[in-house]
């Protein structure tokens, strides 16, 4: 819990106990705030290592250890390379979605959790539909867990694969950071932010390697207190200022699963979001584009874009296995100390 | 029932303005004397020693969930009067969000029957609508007759103008008031928290303020229209500046409008909901800094009627969930006065006599229930008796109430209760 703050009105602190933190497991990955700049660092240092060892003395470091992947909802970036991570690593992995198990009967996650470390998970990776779902499985399982999306909230292992990428193309891929590393850059967060917890994981963590942070999106999906998220991050209506002052472009999908009771007019939307070739070879012809996926061709980009020269789309695929085969070997780590 | 003589205390009525010490006699239920000390023959009366403490009317909480009929594994009549006695209440007023809604005189008097075994007066609140889906109105003369004291669909605001006005009008000819939930439920599909930047963070979608006041504002548009009725319109949990700036504007246009709020509205934030603690999941939500701090202006400036719980129990098991999944509400029998005395007489000054009024005369006459949240000659006997400077610390696993689910575990409160006699039969009394 945040420090309670007191103020003329009121001092709650004169009588309400000490707030405790709920205690968290090492080795966990929920908030990309769960990481210093440190962790951040030797993750990234890690996954190089990792991606450049041999297969086969790589398949030594979790030999037979137990990793369960809790799927509630559907992914497959995430979760193949989740799996693949953890398989690379010799780890056993168990897939539960929640369309082939006994959460269609009804399960809690509560007791789904405990099934899993009575079945010997040593970690359990999660994607659930609801925010802050993953916080509850660590503190009902004492178990690691690595948050792969929750609702709307975050989704850190995508914001470290979105920094690798740009560290690799802005920064020569040096994998030790700190608050100087992206001095300089300018970032576009672009499309529905409000829905994005891949959003949420990027706003919060790249100004903290100094670089500046763009939000760019109409009002229905980016509200104005979303600037207040974090220091060096601003709001930008217009798209094409936004690019012309950014070295990466992040684009976002139009979660219209999310969108419930939202009006918005897509002829509109892509008028004015739209990421063209004429808007980039106009605004922005140097930068880098990058998209969590999966991506709408014709919606948030062109397909022109997409396959362009500019973007790495499938380049961040490949940095995901890198940066999970770190974040699955910690946990496992610190989960057991 | 032997005659019961308080002695002693110090009679603190706000009712009467009393606040000296005096002995209490209290004989077949009622009031029946009051005197100096020692001036009241004990009589074989049983005796109640008082000294040092305080003795008012028994505390009043107008907006309670008991969970009975139908959900009785979350609390019962008999365990939620337990812990409303435990908290200094005499008289609850039951929500009827029950299982079956309680829209009906058979509900109503299966609520009031012995055989629930309350420990305190429960006046149930009828739902205004059938089955609380906000079309058909209910027989609101039969309800009151069978002994409804207001009607609402709590939890379901009455979101059809026509039906609203209807409800306002037949209440008004019946005599009751209409209690609301503002909301505009079309505005807080899949909410769980108040709108800001803390819902954002959270990545939770968010009640705005507007959705409250808009609601206000349209019953107070209907209760300006029916004027001549004197309609009476209650607003259920106030939480937001701009609602309570309303019903300020409504009542100096001369209009019947109350108001209630909660303890948790005038204490927490939702920087309170911390990482996503399903204690701190209610409707309405808990919300910003300069809300909460209009909540305490209102009930500093007197535009706040009452302070009234919302107590609403659940499992341990429902609450254990995702936060959007969990179901919405807090108990807060047990810890109400405490939490006001510390915030309104040891922060804010105000004096114990308005402070009790807050909690036993003013909801009391927001409902018109005669006889309670006074101690004059002739009124029910309800009392609590408690030491207004005793703090102590409020354990969950120590309440009565069947669930657990508080924000207020381990909190210093203020204002121990050491007796509540209701109707004269000692309903709790504090182990020494």
């Amino acid at each position: 819990m945040p420090a309670i703050k007191t103020n003329n009105r009121l001092n709650v602190d004169a009588f309400r106990p000490p707030v405790e933190a709920i205690v968290r497991v090492p080795g966990s990955v929920i908030s990309i705030k769960d990481l210093t700049l440190d962790d951040v660092s030797q993750l990234l240092t890690r996954a190089t290592f990792l991606e450049e060892e041999d297969p086969l003395a790589r398949a030594h470091h979790l030999a037979k250890r137990r990793v369960a992947l809790l799927f509630y909802e559907s992914s497959t970036r995430t979760r193949t390379s989740f799996e693949l991570a953890a398989k690379s690593l010799g780890a056993d992995t168990a897939l539960i979605s929640s369309l082939s198990s006994s959460i269609e009967k009804g399960e809690s996650l509560k007791d789904t959790g405990i099934t899993l470390k009575a079945l010997g998970a040593e970690a359990i990776i999660l994607r659930h539909l609801s925010s802050g779902a993953p916080y509850l499985l660590e503190q009902v399982t004492g178990l690691p867990v690595l948050n792969a999306g929750d609702g709307m909230h975050e989704h850190p292992s995508q914001a470290l694969l979105d920094l690798r990428t740009m560290l690799a193309h802005l920064a020569g891929g040096v994998t030790t950071v700190n608050d100087q590393t992206l001095a300089g850059v300018t970032i576009t967060i672009a499309g529905d932010i409000f829905h994005s917890r891949v959003a949420r994981s990027n706003m919060l963590l790249l100004p903290r390697l100094g670089a500046q942070v763009i939000l760019c999106g109409p009002n229905g999906l980016l509200p104005e207190m979303a600037a207040a998220s974090s220091p060096n991050l601003r709001i930008e209506r217009d798209f094409e200022a936004a690019i012309a002052q950014s070295q990466v472009i992040m684009m976002l999908r139009i979660q219209a699963e999310r969108l419930a009771g939202l009006q918005l007019d897509l002829e509109q939307y892509k008028e004015r979001y739209q990421l063209t070739s004429q808007r980039l070879a106009h605004s922005a012809p140097k930068a880098i584009v990058l998209h969590p996926g999966p991506i709408i061709r014709g919606l948030e980009l062109t397909s022109r874009v997409a396959d362009g020269p500019q973007s790495l789309i499938a380049e961040q695929v490949r940095h995901g296995v890198a940066i999970r085969m770190a974040l699955v070997e910690r946990a496992l780590e610190k989960g057991r100390a | 029932m032997a005659n019961l003589l308080i002695r002693g205390g110090i009679l603190l009525d706000p009712s009467q303005g009393v606040e000296a010490p005096k002995d209490l006699l209290i004989k077949e239920g009622h009031v029946a004397e009051i005197a100096p000390p020692g001036k009241i023959k004990v009589n074989g009366s049983e005796v109640l020693d008082a000294r040092g403490l305080i003795v008012a009317p028994g505390l009043v909480d107008i907006h309670v969930h008991l969970r009975e009929p139908g959900q009785c594994y979350k609390e019962t009549i008999a365990t939620g009067t337990a812990a409303a006695a435990a908290g200094g209440f005499t008289s609850v007023c039951a929500m009827p969000n029950t299982i079956p809604v309680n829209d009906s005189t058979e509900v109503t008097r299966w609520m009031l029957a012995p055989e629930r075994g309350a420990a305190i007066r429960v006046f149930p609140i009828a739902a205004a609508t059938r089955g609380s889906m906000g079309e058909a109105l209910t027989e609101y003369g039969a309800l009151k007759a069978a002994g409804a004291v207001a009607v609402t669909d709590d939890g379901k605001p009455i979101l059809k103008d026509s039906v609203m006005r209807e409800a306002l009008s037949a209440a008004a000819r019946a005599g009751l008031p209409v209690i609301q939930h503002a909301e505009d439920t079309r505005m807080t599909h899949n909410c769980s928290m108040n709108a800001g930047p803390v819902a954002f963070r959270l990545g939770l979608r968010g009640m705005t303020v507007e959705a409250e006041s808009s609601l206000v504002e349209r019953d107070i548009k209907l209760l300006t229209e029916l004027r001549d009725a004197r309609a009476h319109l209650h607003v259920a949990h106030l939480s937001t500046s701009l609602a309570l700036e309303a019903v300020r504007k409504a009542r100096r246009n001369g209009l019947r409008i109350s108001c209630e709020v909660a303890p948790h509205h005038f204490l927490l934030t939702d920087e309170d909901v911390g990482l996503y603690n399903t204690n701190a999941k209610m409707n309405p939500p808990l919300r910003s800094q300069a809300d909460r701090d209009a909540m305490l202006e209102g009930i500093l400036d007197g535009s706040v009627d009452a302070i009234a719980t919302d107590h609403a129990p659940h499992a341990a098991h429902e609450k254990e969930r995702e936060f959007e999944l969990a179901p919405n509400g807090i108990t807060g029998l047990e810890t109400a006065l405490g939490l006001t005395l510390r915030v309104f007489h040891d922060q804010h000054k105000l004096p114990l006599g308005r402070v009790l009024s807050l909690l036993s005369t003013q909801p009391a006459n927001c409902l018109g229930l005669k006889g309670r949240g006074t101690l004059a000659v002739g009124a029910w006997g309800d009392v609590v008796i408690f030491d207004p400077k005793k703090e102590w610390i409020f354990r969950t696993a120590d309440s009565r109430s069947k669930s657990k689910n508080t924000p207020f575990d381990g909190w210093n409160l203020l204002g121990k209760v050491y007796a509540t006699i209701s109707e004269g039969r000692i309903a709790y009394r504090a182990a020494e």
